[in-house]
């Protein structure tokens, strides 16, 4: 029974023993199945392109990556999250899709003092109220796309315009983000059913207004339906097509094909961008994946992965201290694909937004070019609120 | 308001009804005659999308696509009815509900593993890929047309089908007598084998028609199954002229609210009021129609059976 | 007959008392992660029990079920918001919310029949799910988050064994109060209504008051499982009201045994453990779900209670 007690005594330490040398975790929740299916699969290929070429390790130490499908579902994603911190005991959090999950999962994170990073929502609470060190949002402020876009209309003159959402929270949050970049009044604002189908009804009262321009939010399979709808209905020889980068990637491309020819969109990174590091990605997604094009969700979710490499190196591989890891984060001393930038007060980035056209390329494919710079440095509306 | 615009909505109304019927129309054929409600109908439709939009990739031909996916849908609609369908026949709603809804979650899985989360590209036949002009200023999507144009046929084509023909008159029989028509020697087992593969191939020409202009993804056939259980309630499940009378209405309904009810709130209301409202109640209007229904008339418009 | 009532208590016996004892082990066998994953469990095995008692008891097929388990949960998030965290005054009011919803949903829908009823149900959560995604100030379709735990006097519910005891408590007390309707004259013409209601009208019952009390009465404790887990993960979102979750609660109850006692017990912890470890090892976790549906609804319609519970008690 002594000797019991010893072994026993000897495997209590054991763990503490083992901590220097316990695997750096990072917990990922992937969106592969509901809303966000076709967005999380290109995420995960980001991030697993980067981890590939980490050799699977951060910082040079070695480092663990679990990824479970949580379905864009927020109260299972919560499940998922749980059991990452209490079981799992992960250092770092990344994955969701959508806003709704992010917004589901963030208090706790932050709560257990997990960096959460962000491949791709930038929700304004986030932003503003409820702003928080343990928060990053690494790829963009949910409002900055559509922002850009506005500025974009304006500049080019568009009279008249309609704008298109559908009828929620973040929808609503579009279009006013919209209108702060317009800066005129717009001609018609439009609300639509959430996952609406058909589109008839709306592109009647379009080719009613005779806008010059018609901005859409419609994720997912909404602005794939609308898109094919409207050049059917011949309206994309008399109106142009403008809309944020999510609704306007090479995920929609493939799915619409030549139907988005001409249409405007707006994002912080295009892969044609003319730096050192987004040549590389590129050239070593297309190697990996097929000869495939990447989308922002790729190229978002490959910088996630690579900022927390710079971090856990900055840190000499002691997450543990939380103080640090947080100091290095936000440094956001990494290169990034889209080019360096820095972070606000709010840990959201300020940075370049550009604008790209949907073309033919030289090969002949239909995809995004980078035909100008929209913002020089864009940092969101909402940081005033952020007191930190 | 202009009356072009009444006009193109009237149409819009119309032909988003008649999708809703091709849908509908194999749905309630199945009901009438099996009295199973198959929820699964929405994979078919998913199905027959996908194996088009294959098809139009790899042969460019549009017709051939409908084609393709007719009959391969009709195949898997056929092992479907074989393997699983006869022995829900037998047993009450619920189950032939939650065993269709399994393989609703077994088909989503197995179009994924095939094809992959992205959704699938089906481009437009270029021939109708543009508008026509049918009044001197109401320029309306071919597309849609063809659409229209389907959509009637198929309902005539079925009513013909259902009382004119030998093999029509055979269903109806089946449908309201099982044991007095296999005495009569007309041989059920086949006979709703028959049925369910018909009603298999009109939803997979239904996803074919629509492949071009929805998205073709994982999930697509729940998303419109909703919308079209709502037509049959509505219309009276079973009965084929309900299916027609329920997707009208339900077209009609859902595009008027679209279109004219954020302005007629407007005339009532604050602007503010009308614009968060306004969509809101638009997108309840079909539900709501059916409960109006449903409150006078507790088994739909024209119910199959008394 | 008596081998088969051993049985059942043995086993009924067993799980309460590995409920009982389970926080207290857990932290010895590193499980502690899993207390919460239980509680949750519970939570839903009592939204799936309040479904049961109408599916199975009542013979009604409610397929909007998840309204009134939203509602619920709706009703503490926003009581919370507005600075209202007492639990005793929360979770009745949410009991309260979701019970007078379902009286209205069951006033119009129960006048309808069979598959009828199926879809009128569908259509009416629908609608709630659709209104609760365009209610700005509660979040919309980001739901909200609680502005804190949930209190009771006396009890520090931020503690997860804590919680866990008093979830466990609130479930045990419900199903077993359900369970004694069930042997009541109430339930026991609630059963013969759904044997044959002709018959039950022609004896003289008030069938449509019935109805529409048990609908209520499933209703108001769907919405009190739903008050729970909005206090359990801090968090409600309309997701809770969408139709597939709808699915789900009977998916359960259909798993763990259609009108049995503890079906709803056995069929969300069934179906809530299958989910989590499924995604472990596959992205395509939805398949082997729905071949279990489909086993499930061909081989052993009722359900895994049902098996090994043959013949016994209802």
């Amino acid at each position: 029974m002594c000797l019991l007690k010893q072994l026993l005594a000897m495997a209590a330490l054991v763990p503490s023993l083992a901590f220097a040398q316990a695997p750096i975790k990072v917990g990922i929740t992937n969106d592969l199945s509901g809303p966000f299916a076709a967005l999380g699969a290109e995420a995960r290929d980001g991030f697993n392109l980067a981890i590939k070429q980490l050799g699977g390790k951060l910082g040079g130490k070695p480092a663990e990556f679990l990824q479970t499908d949580m379905g864009g579902n927020p109260d299972q994603a919560r499940q998922l999250v749980n059991r990452y911190i209490q079981r799992d005991k992960i250092d770092f959090f990344t994955g969701p899709i959508g806003s709704n999950v992010a917004l589901a999962v963030g208090p706790v994170l932050f709560a257990a003092k997990i960096p959460y990073l962000s491949n791709n929502p930038g929700p304004s609470q986030f932003a503003g109220a409820q702003c928080n060190d343990y928060w990053f949002g690494v790829s963009y402020q949910n409002d900055a796309f559509h922002e850009a876009a506005g500025k974009v209309a304006a500049d080019r003159g568009f009279k008249n315009m309609v704008i298109m959402a559908p009828d929620y929270p973040a929808g609503k949050d579009a279009l006013n983000g919209f209108k702060r970049g317009y800066k005129s009044t717009v001609g018609q604002e439009v609300y639509t059913k959430l996952g609406q189908i058909d589109y008839a009804a709306e592109l009647a009262q379009l080719r009613d207004a005779k806008p010059e321009a018609v901005y859409i939010f419609l994720p997912g399979g909404m602005g794939i339906n609308f898109i094919k709808q409207f050049v059917s209905a011949g309206l994309n020889k008399s109106i142009k097509l403008v809309g944020p980068g999510f609704s306007a990637d090479e995920d929609v491309i493939r799915a619409v094909g030549d139907p988005m020819l001409g249409m405007f969109n707006t994002a912080q990174w295009a892969h044609d961008l003319d730096n050192a590091q987004n040549k590389m990605f590129v050239e070593a997604f297309r190697k990996e994946y097929k000869d495939r094009m990447p989308s922002v969700y790729a190229a978002q979710a490959y910088d996630v992965i690579m900022a927390i490499d710079a971090a856990v190196k900055a840190t000499n591989g002691n997450v543990a201290d939380r103080a640090a890891v947080l100091t290095a984060l936000k440094k956001a001393d990494f290169a990034s694909v889209r080019g360096p930038f820095t972070y606000g007060v709010n840990n959201f980035p300020i940075q370049p937004y550009y604008v790209r056209l949907i073309e033919k390329n030289a090969a002949g494919q239909i995809t995004n070019k980078l035909v100008g710079k929209v913002f020089d440095s864009y940092q969101d509306v909402y940081v005033g609120e952020c007191k930190k | 308001m202009s009356s072009t615009l009444i006009a193109e909505q009237l149409l819009n109304g119309l032909q988003f009804g008649l999708m809703l019927f091709l849908i509908a129309a194999g749905l309630t054929l199945v009901f009438g005659i099996l009295d199973i409600l198959n929820v699964a109908h929405g994979s078919l439709y998913m199905a027959g999308a996908y194996v088009a939009a294959q098809t139009m990739q790899v042969t460019q031909s549009f017709v051939a696509a409908v084609v393709v996916a007719a009959v391969v849908t009709g195949l898997v609609g056929l092992v479907l009815e074989l393997v699983l369908i006869r022995r829900l026949v037998i047993r009450d709603h619920l189950a032939q509900v939650l065993g269709t809804f399994a393989v609703i979650l077994i088909a989503n899985d197995v179009v994924k593993m095939i094809w992959g989360p992205a959704p699938m590209m089906m481009s437009m036949p270029p021939a109708l890929s543009g508008p026509v002009q049918l009044l001197p200023d109401l320029m309306y999507p071919a597309y849609r047309l063809l659409i229209i144009a389907v959509g009637l046929a198929a309902a005539l084509g079925l009513y013909l089908f259902v009382t004119r023909t030998k093999a029509g008159v055979l269903v109806r029989a089946g449908a309201s007598n099982r044991q007095m028509a296999t005495l009569m020697g007309v041989r059920v087992p086949l006979l709703f084998l028959g049925v369910f593969v018909l009603g298999a191939m009109l939803a997979a020409l239904a996803g074919a028609l629509l492949g071009p202009v929805t998205a073709i993804q994982t999930g697509m056939g729940e998303q419109i199954l909703i919308l079209v259980l709502v037509c049959i309630v509505i219309g009276g499940i079973g009965s084929m002229r309900g299916a027609f009378v329920g997707a009208l209405l339900v077209g009609f309904v859902d595009t008027a609210g679209r279109a004219f009810l954020p302005s007629l709130l407007k005339i009532f209301f604050l602007p503010a009021v009308a614009s968060s409202v306004g969509p809101t109640l638009a997108a309840l209007s079909i539900y709501i129609l059916m409960a109006v229904v449903l409150v006078f008339r507790p088994s739909g418009l024209f119910p199959a059976r008394g | 007959m008596r081998p088969t009532l051993f049985n059942a208590k043995i086993f009924s016996a067993l799980g309460l008392v590995l409920l009982l004892a389970f926080p207290l082990l857990a932290p010895a066998l590193n499980l502690d992660f899993y207390v919460s994953f239980v509680r949750r469990v519970l939570i839903f095995a009592l939204a799936a029990t309040s479904l049961n008692f109408i599916l199975g008891y009542g013979g009604m097929v409610a397929l909007g079920h998840a309204a009134f388990f939203g509602a619920g949960a709706y009703v503490v998030a926003m009581l919370s918001v507005q600075g209202v965290s007492q639990a005793l005054i929360a979770w009745p009011a949410a009991m309260l919310a979701a019970g007078a919803l379902a009286f209205v949903i069951g006033v119009i829908s129960l006048r309808t029949r069979g598959v009828y009823f199926i879809m009128i149900t569908l259509a009416f959560a629908q609608m709630v799910f659709y209104l609760f995604i365009s209610l700005r100030q509660y979040g919309g379709e980001d739901g909200i988050n609680l502005a804190g735990p949930t209190l009771i006097p006396g009890f520090n519910l931020a503690d997860d064994r804590t919680f866990y005891y008093v979830v466990l408590c609130v479930v045990l007390v419900c199903v077993w109060w359900l369970n004694r309707l069930i042997q009541a004259r109430f339930g026991q013409a609630l059963q013969g209504i759904r044997e044959n209601e002709s018959r039950m009208e022609a004896l003289g019952y008030p069938v449509f008051r019935i109805k529409l009390l048990a609908f209520v009465i499933a209703g108001a404790m769907a919405g009190l499982a739903g008050a729970l887990l909005a206090s359990h993960n801090q968090f409600v979102s309309p997701s809770l009201m969408h139709w597939t979750a709808s699915a789900n609660l009977i998916i359960m109850v259909i798993v763990g045994g259609i009108g049995l006692r503890y079906g709803g017990l056995v069929g969300a912890a069934v179906m809530l453990w299958l989910e989590e470890v499924l995604r472990l090892y596959t992205d395509y976790w939805h398949l082997p779900l729905g071949v279990l549906l489909l086993a499930i609804v061909l081989f052993a319609p009722r359900g895994l209670a049902g098996m090994f519970n043959q013949g016994g008690t209802r």
